[in-house]
Parts: C-alpha cells; sequence; structure tokens
C-alpha cells in the first residue's frame, strides 16, 4: 500500500487560541479512517488544513497539493448543468465522458444536462461525490457529508461511499458526529479532543457488518464515553 | 418609463380561483383599448382642437406619410445609434470599473468612493456643461447616455461580484482552479442576475439620457423631430416621436428580458415561463 497523507507535529491557532496542537496522522491509500469530537475540537480546521484551505502554523502535511473534498451542502454550480460541475476541475478534452462515467457510478448517468436545481438533496451530494471521485483522488476528505440528509437516504449514501472508495482506493478522511455512521464506515476512528488525537480505534470488518454485532456494541459505548455521553445514554 | 426599471423576477404563487385564461389575457387591454376610443371619438367630433392634441389615426397618418417621404427612418437610425454608441461606451466603463472594485479591495478603496461621488450628480444636470465642452454634436448625446449608464452598470456588477457564494469560490479553489478559471467559471456566472438587472435598468437611463439631449440640443434624431413640430404646431409629430420613444424603449426592455432568460435558465426565479 501507498500512503494517502502523512500529517507530523500540525499545529494551528487562531490568535492566541490554538486549535490543533501537534497532531499526527497517517493514512494509507483505500483505508478509511473516521474522525470524531465534539463541537469546537479542531476536526474542521484539521480537514480544512488538509485541503489546502487554511494555512498551518507549525507541523508538516506530506501529501497530495490538491485532495478532493466533499462539505456538508453540495455546492454545485447553479448555472451549470451536472456534468460541467462534475468536470469543473478537468482540463481533458473528453471531459465530457468522463463527468458522465463518474455521475454513471452514483446513479446519475441520464441526468447530464440536467441542473442542479432540480435534484433533491441526496442527488445533489451524489454529484458533490462524483465531482470528488472524477479527480481520481489520492486523499478523500468528507466534511460531514451525510449530516442535512435524511436517514434513508443517509443509509442508501454511507453504502454508495462506501462501495466507491473500495473501487476507487483513496484515502479517506470522514469527519462526522454520527457515532453509528463512524463504526458502520471506518476501518480506523479517531477521537479528537482539545486540538489532539486522543485515542484510536481500529475497527473489525465484523463491526463494520451490523450494528448489532457484540464488537460493534462495544466500540459504541467506548466511543460515545469518549465523547462525553454516558455508555447508558 | 419608469416600468421598465422594475424587475419582478419572483414566480408568482398560484392563486387558488385564477380567472379563464381568455379573461386574464384580454382584461388588461380593456382600459387602454377604452382610454384609445375615447381619445379618437373626443378628436374626431372636435371637442379636443387638433393642436392640443390630434386623434390617434391622424397620428398613425402622420407617420405614414414621414416614412414615405424619408425622414422618420434616418432619424430613428441617428437616434437608435446614439444610444448604442453611448451605452457601450457607459456600459464598458461601468462593468470595467465593477469589475476592478469587486475583485480588489485596494481598488475599491482607491475608487468607490469617486465613483459614488460622481454618481451623486443627477446625471441630466452636467448637461449645460456638456454642451459647454461638445457643442451640440454627437459627441454631447454620447457623453451624456455613457454618463447615466456608467453607473447602474458599475453598481450592480460591484454588488454582483460581491455578493458571489463565499463557499463556491471556496469550492472553486479546492478543485484547483486558476484565478482566471475561478472568475470565468463561478464569480461572473455567479454575479450575472445582478449585472443584468444593472442593464435593464441602464437601458431605462439611457433612453432619458438620449430624449433629454436631443430634446434640448439637437440637429437631428427623433428628439429633433419633435422640437422642429413644436415650431410649426404640428402636435400630431410631437405626439408620434413620443409614441416612438415609448416604443423603443419597450422593445429594448423586451431584448433584456430576452437575454436574462436566456442567460439565466438555470435560475429558478427566470426557469421556464416567467411571469410579467
Amino acid at each position: 500500500m501507498t500512503e494517502a497523507v502523512t500529517v507530523r507535529g500540525l499545529r494551528r491557532a487562531y490568535g492566541d487560541r490554538v486549535v490543533i496542537r501537534s497532531l499526527d496522522l497517517h493514512i494509507e491509500r483505500g483505508e478509511f479512517v473516521v474522525l470524531l469530537g465534539e463541537s469546537g475540537c479542531g476536526k474542521t480546521t484539521l480537514l480544512r488544513a488538509l485541503a489546502g484551505l487554511d494555512p498551518i502554523d507549525g507541523g508538516r502535511i506530506d501529501g497530495p497539493p490538491r485532495p478532493a473534498v466533499v462539505f456538508q451542502e453540495h455546492r454545485l454550480l447553479p448555472w451549470d448543468p451536472l456534468w460541467r460541475n462534475v468536470s469543473l476541475g478537468l482540463s481533458e478534452k473528453d471531459s465530457r465522458q468522463l463527468a458522465g462515467a463518474a455521475l454513471a457510478e452514483v446513479g446519475l448517468g441520464d441526468r447530464l444536462d440536467d441542473w442542479p436545481r432540480n435534484l433533491s438533496g441526496g442527488q445533489a451530494q451524489r454529484v458533490a461525490l462524483a465531482r470528488a471521485l472524477v479527480q481520481q483522488p489520492q486523499l478523500l476528505l468528507l466534511d460531514e457529508p451525510f449530516a442535512a440528509l435524511d436517514a434513508l437516504t443517509r443509509i442508501k449514501m454511507q453504502s454508495l461511499v462506501k462501495a466507491l472508495v473500495r473501487k476507487h482506493q483513496p484515502g479517506v478522511l470522514l469527519v462526522t458526529h454520527d457515532v453509528d455512521e463512524a463504526i458502520t464506515l471506518g476501518d480506523r476512528a479517531l477521537v479528537m479532543r482539545e486540538g489532539a488525537i486522543a485515542r484510536t480505534y481500529a475497527i473489525s470488518a465484523a463491526a463494520n457488518g451490523h450494528r448489532s454485532h457484540p464488537e460493534a456494541i462495544e466500540l459504541r459505548d467506548r466511543l460515545l464515553a469518549d465523547l462525553g455521553v454516558g455508555a447508558d445514554a | 418609463m419608469s416600468d421598465l426599471a422594475i424587475a419582478a423576477p419572483v414566480r408568482a404563487k398560484r392563486l387558488p380561483r385564477q380567472p379563464r385564461f381568455a379573461v386574464r389575457r384580454l382584461l388588461p387591454w380593456l382600459v387602454p383599448v377604452l382610454l384609445l376610443l375615447a381619445w379618437e371619438a373626443l378628436a374626431r367630433f372636435g371637442k379636443i382642437p387638433p393642436y392640443i392634441l390630434p386623434a390617434p389615426t391622424k397620428v398613425m397618418l402622420t407617420g405614414v406619410a414621414l416614412v414615405q417621404d424619408g425622414t422618420l427612418i434616418p432619424d430613428i437610425g441617428i437616434s437608435l445609434l446614439r444610444a448604442a454608441s453611448g451605452f457601450a461606451i457607459g456600459g464598458a466603463i461601468g462593468f470595467g470599473l465593477g469589475v476592478a472594485v469587486g475583485f480588489s479591495r485596494t481598488a475599491g478603496l482607491l475608487l468607490d468612493r469617486t465613483v459614488l461621488m460622481l454618481r451623486a450628480i443627477p446625471f441630466l444636470a452636467v448637461l449645460p456643461l456638456v454642451i459647454v465642452w461638445l457643442g451640440i454634436g454627437e459627441g454631447a448625446k454620447i457623453f451624456l447616455v455613457a454618463f447615466g449608464v456608467t453607473f447602474p452598470i458599475y453598481m450592480n456588477t460591484v454588488l454582483g461580484i460581491r455578493q458571489v457564494d463565499p463557499k463556491l469560490v471556496e469550492l472553486g479553489k479546492v478543485t484547483g482552479l486558476s484565478t482566471w478559471m475561478l472568475i470565468r467559471r463561478i464569480i461572473l456566472p455567479g454575479a450575472l442576475p445582478s449585472i443584468l438587472n444593472g442593464v435593464r435598468y441602464a437601458l431605462a437611463t439611457a433612453w432619458l439620457a438620449l430624449v433629454v439631449a436631443e430634446t434640448i440640443a439637437a440637429s437631428s434624431g427623433i428628439g429633433f423631430l419633435a422640437m422642429d413640430a413644436r415650431e410649426f404646431l404640428r402636435t400630431d409629430v410631437i405626439v408620434l416621436v413620443i409614441v416612438i420613444y415609448a416604443a423603443i424603449g419597450v422593445a429594448a426592455d423586451s431584448v433584456a428580458r430576452l437575454l436574462e432568460r436566456r442567460l439565466l435558465a438555470w435560475h429558478p426565479n427566470y426557469a421556464g415561463e416567467t411571469r410579467r
């Protein structure tokens, strides 16, 4: 396996307030890492630093200069039809074909010329996923991409993401608040606290497979406890 | 003239009780048609003297006669050319300044105050000065039109660029777009609704500037035609010119509206059938 990204001693501060202090992180290609943590623990700051959106104040990030990102909002350009949205960063001549193939992968292969406003929330998020994957990214950053979706759509999206990650093998960092989502999708769960990674859990395929598997139940309790929610909550 | 500037972007909700299609189409025309008929009748039966207001049919016939003797069409052409040149010059200046100020904080600090100070001048107030500078030739009229057009285009361009969703700009950066591509694919399309709104407003301003300039100082164009007719109490020609001004104004607005519908097909407010 090759590495997707390696972070050493990352530090990020806004004025006096240190948001990330000496953080280390390593993600392999094909590995699905889930990042959990209470609001304000620095999850989003870390993701933005990895995405190259914010400068860093110390340490180093060895990874692709331009990872693909899916945000909580779909961020589709309302003035471009779907295929133009998906091919936004592509310079190849056959970008329409590439966009079409990416859209087909997310089940929207017949909607190339449709406008974003005609999509449901889940469909729009699938287009955003296609736009990220069409770049063949080495590292895929997911910033709570399912948070705004209804429960059923979220479950479908999760299995779609899992299947596509397995196929394209990027390293994935998923930021989420949802412990069950973390257990279902992740190979590894990181709990972040006060700007550093406080805990790391490996997640077995068995725990991925079913939420009532004993390992899944145990992990859920431990993650909830780490996040400051009692095991009986 | 004022209704040209008003955009109607919001699609009206379907009301529970709607009058039938034919009624809906025809009823708004009832009052104008009745007014026209009343005017015609009053003029015909001598209740209004022709030098005050000639009958509509008389105005029409005058129009036909002026087309036939070859004076009307060239004058309309000259007026349109002035409006178009002034609009092109003022639009280019307004758009250029607007793009600079919209993108660059420095340009904004350097220019915005100055432009807003110039905008505080009612553009018709500069007319006497313009006549002193440029006489009553083509330059004066084109200058006045350009002056009036610059500001609405400038303001709406700046506003449009500043209103572009920063989250989309961020997406563009994450996707690795170059600055030029960021402008072309995200910022200008995002600013376009506002810019087109400015274009519509500017068209109305341009037309108003032209009417004033031609009425006060001109030796050709349809404004001159009207002033010339005043000398001979040819009220029919004056009314004809007013009608032509109105018709061209409406036509210009329709073109702007068509442009909106073509360029903003993606926009939910302009999609499909737009209600006036």
